[in-house]
């Protein structure tokens, strides 16, 4: 039995492979089927020929500029995300009193959900919120201020719900890397910056990519901060929304589903470009200091 | 030279150091400060009798909660909260579990386009695979269905359970397993008695992950949901989507359930994982001496 058609070094079928076997049918089935179906239906237009659908996203006004809404929105988003959580997560990857609580604390926010933000955004940030009333008080700045329901109120709500979740990922990678390699260093000579330059950054570089790539994935499929927030008919009309409109307004599901192609090959562009600059920094085991 | 070498290297520039740091104490405050002003907002407003543009609102009320609960239907949709967010974490582990054992352990042809199977969920927005889902579900009639949802839902949990749980798997001798096999135990026995007492944390971490993460995920039961299968974030939304009649305090309330849900399960989760052994094997980080 073991005397199967695959050559002699290679051992004959794993049994072990059977464990695999649901989780790819259950992804063949719910995700590389409907993806491949909305993919040829994008192709399908009610009227018109086969590109109408793509020709129409990239001639209307209202559609093709939320790409570049959706991009201006989630790129900044995830590299203030990524900036703020690299060096912190860097001071926290020691075990100290604090480790814990400041850990626990940066990321309760990942409990809040849209909405509540949302919410609280509007009340504190409104025209008569505690943030309005307080610069007024100290005579800082009088005059109203605009944070909600423009571009700025979206991404001051991406940050919030996203730093945490990328907090989180750096700080485990972070603390993945063996401490020993950074006091070997040390003690040839390298001092915090040099270790940080030399050390953590070259082994973090696939981590930090990988991060990248899932916090921008979070930013740029803003949807209901985008409608809540922002001004969903104006500055803020993200590709998500776009895409709603098409299949849930006008039912049109071969237009949606061209839109979301749309969106995930510009997706998928920016983590191929992400991933190679990651070569970049660091060539070697793509797990390279994580055990 | 070895007086050197014995020597902690000096800092080369201290003020700049003190300015980094403060800055970054600065930030964290701020952030912090500023989100917790947030939350007290909302708490403040889901009391609140009246509160039109002064510091404290007029009086205090527990009504809002009250008439939330009804005019939501909140216990309904808390049940159904429940029901699929527990029927997701238990499939996902059922099938991510296994997968990322031989993935853990095996090599095997494929076995690099299987990691991009399983990647490629997390890397695409939801909505991008979620619209076209969605209509194959209405075709097959399931889409506004309990068992749609959680199909749905499935599709980033699986994998995510997985990308968690193979670091995990990682770390375990494997001379366990062979020692479990050489008293004759099959890959059924040896899984059971010996791997997943072993995963146990692993298994607790992943779990409690998947289970935060799909509470919050809104897109793909958003897109998937009929009127008696939304779960929690969903309905929220629609109350604000649908406000204008309704009072804000009405939607601060349901906002505050909807935190305080997530907000114990990540508390429990936090006391059972540290958050620092998500991705990767941790070693212990010693105080600079």
């Amino acid at each position: 039995m073991s005397t199967s058609s695959a050559p002699l070094t290679r051992p004959a079928f794993d049994r072990a492979l059977w464990l695999v076997m649901p989780a790819t049918a259950f992804m063949l089935l719910l995700f590389v089927y409907p993806f491949l179906y909305g993919l040829a239906l994008s192709f399908d237009p009610k009227e018109g020929d086969w590109l109408a659908n793509y020709k129409f996203f990239f001639t209307t006004d209202n559609q093709w500029p939320t790409i570049w809404t959706t991009l201006k929105l989630a790129l900044p988003a995830t590299l203030i995300n990524i900036g703020f959580a690299l060096p912190i997560a860097y001071k926290m990857r020691v075990k100290s009193r604090y480790q814990r609580w400041v850990t626990t604390i940066l990321v309760v926010p990942i409990t809040l959900g849209t909405v509540l933000i949302a919410e609280g955004m509007l009340t504190y940030f409104g025209p008569k919120g505690w943030l309005s009333q307080f610069l007024q008080l100290l005579h800082l700045y009088d005059g109203p201020i605009r944070l909600t329901h423009n571009y700025w109120g979206v991404l001051i709500s991406l940050v919030i719900s996203g730093f945490p979740f990328a907090f989180l990922l750096i700080l485990s990678y972070i603390t993945g890397i063996d401490p020993v390699l950074a006091r070997a260093a040390s003690t040839l000579g390298a001092g915090p910056k040099a270790q940080f330059r030399h050390i953590y950054l070259p082994l973090l570089a696939p981590g930090l990519a990988m991060c990248f790539c899932l916090a921008f994935v979070q930013a740029y499929s803003v949807f209901p901060s985008a409608v809540l927030l922002g001004s969903p008919a104006g500055p803020t009309r993200v590709i998500s929304i776009a895409a709603y409109e098409a299949a849930f307004e006008q039912y049109d599901y071969s237009l949606a589903s061209a839109i979301a192609m749309i969106m995930g090959f510009v997706q998928l562009i920016i983590v191929a470009a992400v991933l190679s600059l990651r070569n970049v920094f660091y060539r070697g085991p793509v797990s390279g200091g994580k055990g | 030279m070895a007086t050197d070498i014995a020597k902690r290297p000096a800092d080369p520039n201290p003020l700049f150091d003190r300015v980094w740091r403060g800055l970054l104490l600065g930030l964290m405050t701020l952030f912090i400060v500023n989100v917790g002003l947030m939350i007290a907002a909302v708490v403040t407003s889901s009391f609140a009798k009246r509160w039109l543009g002064t510091w404290l609102p007029d009086g205090w009320t527990t009504q809002w909660y009250v008439e939330a609960w009804k005019e939501f239907q909140l216990g309904s949709v808390l049940m159904v909260t429940v029901e699929v967010v527990f029927a997701v974490v238990a499939l996902a582990l059922i099938i991510g579990v296994p997968a990322a054992y031989t993935l853990a352990r095996r090599d095997f042809v494929g076995k690099r386009f299987l990691m991009l199977l399983f990647l490629l969920p997390l890397m695409v927005p939801p909505i991008t695979y979620g619209i076209p889902l969605a209509t194959v579900l209405y075709k097959v009639q399931l889409a506004g269905t309990i068992w749609g949802v959680i199909l749905a839902n499935l599709i980033p949990a699986a994998p995510f359970v997985i990308l968690v749980m193979t670091p995990f798997i990682e770390q375990i001798d494997p001379n366990l397993e062979s020692a479990a096999r050489v008293f004759g135990a099959g890959t059924g026995r040896m899984f059971w008695h010996v791997l997943v007492p072993l995963l146990g944390p692993g298994i607790l971490a992943a779990s409690l992950l998947v289970l935060v993460r799909t509470i919050a995920l809104f897109e793909l039961t958003f897109l998937t949901a009929g009127p008696d299968s939304q779960t929690l974030v969903v309905a929220l939304y629609y109350a604000v989507f649908a406000a204008g009649v309704r009072a804000p305090q009405s939607v601060d309330a349901m906002a505050m359930v909807y935190m305080m849900v997530t907000l114990t399960w990540l508390l429990i989760a936090l006391r059972f994982v540290n958050p620092t052994q998500l991705v990767s094997r941790v070693k212990e980080h010693p105080q600079p001496a």
